[in-house]
């Protein structure tokens, strides 16, 4: 019985060695795959950081209102004014869509009775 | 082994031959076997304590190195422990209220020298100082030959400059990264902004600490890892900032001015939407601080938050505002203007004779100095600096900005009653353009006080103290209103704004005492749109002269007031206030022919 627990506690020794092995590599290697992450992460990072601040450069309010001056023959930018607003009585009221013409030519006696005499 | 037994036959048989005791053979061998049993039971002890002594030395062992190897080594930190975001551990941006950025990092490099390693010192500096014209070729070539071990060569360099400093190819050249404080904007927002440069450098990085502005105000937030990069959020709108600036440079072109300075102020909840204080400069590359002359000529020098002056007219309307408020006047109540007003030796006169009485609400209109200083007699010294003091105009504004701290007001020592006079009428007490705004805010939005603020918050702010009735602060807003529509400051009207304000212009004073004849500052507050008051704009011009006509002319209602107005039309629409559609003319037809 003795012989058979301490038998037991051997192999229990070994397994758990095992098991901690296996864990200490695995522990290591997803470490390595974050350290790489967040490596990626930050390159990212400086990236799109540097890309915001291109955006930022590119559209400062200096450079848009010398665009604007210089591209005034195509897109005829003004700043805001008072004067830009309307009111609603400024708009005209969509036309009403023209109804369909079935019948191209109506004449008043189109559905008369045929008479008998004809008058011309 | 062979087991001794305890009464062994023949020594029995002899002892009992004899005549002896068997027993005490038994007796002996049983004390000579419980010895032997004994002395084996000590030794396996003994090992036993020798195999644990061994055992918790070698643990003991074990910890004192790993002690040791923990207190001589390097600190690292442990990286399976997922703590935030180790990334993002640059300085944060600046936004403005809509999230556009004013201020970001940029990785660059910067570029040393460790002359030591150098293969071609000669051919190194030659190349150098034709890559970065400023650098000067000899003084390099001294320094790469001389004793020096490290030198820096520059804090920055582009990234084309780095690639030309690689094919240079000489191993004593290196790189160190650098975050550079970037303001994309360039000079817009720049006082506010301060600007920033580098405080501590070592090789691998180096400290990016603000200078001035809400940079160094909030140096300890931005730097801050715990906000994992969140942005600083300001109240400014960029948008409606160029639009101030833009519109500010050009009205101090026109009028000729030297400086000038606007604020644009939410009345209700203090946010300055816009600050500009012109000349500016670019905070990417701040100038040097003067060291000779007066500090208020640099481009660094905000006007509109450390540039203390007497405001002039623009006070009348807080005098007016008080003596509504304590019942002394009404808008109609006849005042006497009746000009000099002799107080012992001085005399108070106005622009022109108003006649000998008007109704307060004209003494407001035609701004009258004499009318004023009467009402300011009738409230006194004292109630006037409790006044002013509950308006915040007697310490420096609580805007975010260490420069805010120089804006200290300027008030008499001995508040007397000529003091109270000239008061009154914006001469004796200076203040900032802030100030003033801060002011005019509280008879904007019903008479709370406002405190000013750069930061931008969603959250419903509490309303400040009251300083004055609503109905008062609504009988005060009519006035200004007149002021635009048949007063002082005509020019200032814009369609559809309904503009109400008030002009200033205050004579500067002298260095040795007294004031100047031709130098003048002028002020325009204004509020608008009058009806629902949402924002007051203060634009200040130092030193402004028109000279359309036939004489220069320099009161603000010519200078200041129209650049207002045109700022107001330009920004109106940006703030998002639809324009106030008055009834439109009929239309008129008239007979062209027959």
């Amino acid at each position: 019985m003795r012989a058979l627990l301490v038998i037991l506690s051997g192999l229990l020794v070994v397994v758990l060695g095992f098991w901690a092995y296996r864990e200490n590599y695995a522990t290591q290697s997803t470490m390595k795959e974050v350290r790489e992450l967040h490596a990626r992460i930050g390159a990212a990072h400086e990236r799109l950081n540097m890309l915001e601040a291109e955006w930022a450069y590119l559209n400062r309010p200096d450079r848009l209102r010398d665009l604007a001056e210089m591209n005034f023959d195509r897109l005829g930018l003004l700043p805001l004014a008072p004067e830009s607003f309307g009111r609603v009585d400024q708009i005209t009221y969509p036309l009403p869509a023209e109804l369909p013409i079935l019948n191209a030519i109506e004449v008043s006696s189109d559905n008369a009775p045929a008479s008998v005499e004809d008058p011309l | 082994m062979i087991r001794t037994p305890l009464r062994p036959l023949a020594r029995i048989l002899r002892a009992r031959a004899k005549g002896e005791n068997p027993d005490a053979i038994e007796k002996e061998n049983k004390r000579l076997r419980h010895e032997g049993q004994q002395d084996k039971s000590r030794a396996r002890a003994e090992g036993r304590i020798l195999v644990l002594g061994a055992a918790f030395f070698l643990a003991f062992s074990a910890i004192a190195v790993k002690m040791g190897t923990i207190a001589q080594s390097v600190p690292i930190e442990p990286s399976a422990v997922a703590m935030g975001n180790p990334i993002i551990g640059q300085r944060s941006d600046i936004v403005d209220r809509q999230g556009r950025i004013l201020a970001t990092n940029l990785a660059t490099h910067a570029l040393y020298a460790q002359p030591e390693e150098m293969v071609d010192p000669q051919n190194a500096a030659t190349q150098l100082a034709a890559i970065f014209p400023e650098l000067d070729a000899d003084r390099l070539l001294a320094d790469f030959t001389g004793s020096r071990k490290f030198l820096w060569v520059r804090r920055q360099i582009s990234p084309e400059q780095m690639q030309a400093v690689h094919d240079i190819g000489d191993p004593g050249l290196l790189f160190g990264p650098r975050d550079m404080r970037l303001y994309p904007n360039g000079p817009i927002a720049a006082h506010i902004l301060g600007g920033s440069s580098y405080g501590r450098e070592g090789v691998d990085s180096a400290e990016v600490i603000g200078v001035a502005g809400v940079e160094r105000q909030f140096d300890a937030y931005l730097r801050d890892p715990a906000n994992e990069g969140a942005p600083l959020q300001l109240s400014i709108d960029l948008t409606v900032q160029a639009a101030v600036e833009e519109v500010l440079a050009g009205g101090m072109m026109l009028m000729n001015a030297k400086a000038a300075a606007a604020v644009l102020m939410d009345v209700h909840t203090g946010e300055v939407i816009s600050m500009a204080s012109l000349p500016d400069f670019d905070p990417n590359e701040r100038p040097a601080v003067l060291t000779t002359g007066n500090a208020a000529d640099s481009p660094l020098f905000n006007m509109a938050v450390q540039g203390v002056y007497e405001l002039g007219s623009t006070f009348k309307i807080l005098a007016m505002s008080q003596a509504l408020d304590l019942g002394l006047v009404n808008p109609q109540t006849m005042i006497d203007t009746q000009g000099p007003l002799t107080w012992g030796r001085f005399r108070i006169r106005d622009f022109h004779d108003y006649g000998p009485t008007n109704t307060a609400t004209d003494v407001i209109v035609k701004s009258s100095n004499v009318g004023t200083a009467r009402i300011a007699l009738m409230i006194g010294a004292e109630r006037q600096r409790a006044f002013l003091a509950r308006l915040g105009f007697l310490e420096p504004t609580g805007i975010e900005m260490p420069e805010a701290r120089a804006g200290q007001p300027l008030i008499p020592r001995q508040w007397s009653e000529i003091s109270t006079m000239t008061i009154s009428y914006g001469h004796g007490l200076s203040a900032s353009p802030v100030h003033l705004a801060a002011g005019y805010a509280a008879i904007a939005n019903g008479g709370h006080r406002v405190t000013p603020t750069l930061i931008h918050s969603d959250l419903p702010r509490p309303l400040g103290d009251e300083v004055m009735r609503a109905d008062t602060a609504r009988a005060a807003m009519d006035m200004l209103r007149q002021v635009v529509t048949r007063g002082t400051a005509s020019f200032g009207e814009v369609a559809g704004y309904e503009v109400a304000g008030k002009t200033g212009t205050a004579d500067k004073p002298r260095p040795g005492g007294g004031y100047y004849e031709d130098k003048v500052i002028a002020t325009f507050a204004s509020v608008f749109p009058a009806s629902d008051p949402k924002y007051v704009l203060i634009v200040t011009l130092d030193e402004p002269v028109e000279t359309t006509g036939p004489e220069p002319r320099r009161t603000a209602g010519w200078t200041a007031v129209p650049v207002g107005a045109e700022m107001i039309r330009r920004i109106g629409p940006l703030l998002g206030l639809r324009p106030i559609i008055e009834t439109p003319e009929l239309v008129s037809v008239s007979l062209t022919s027959n």
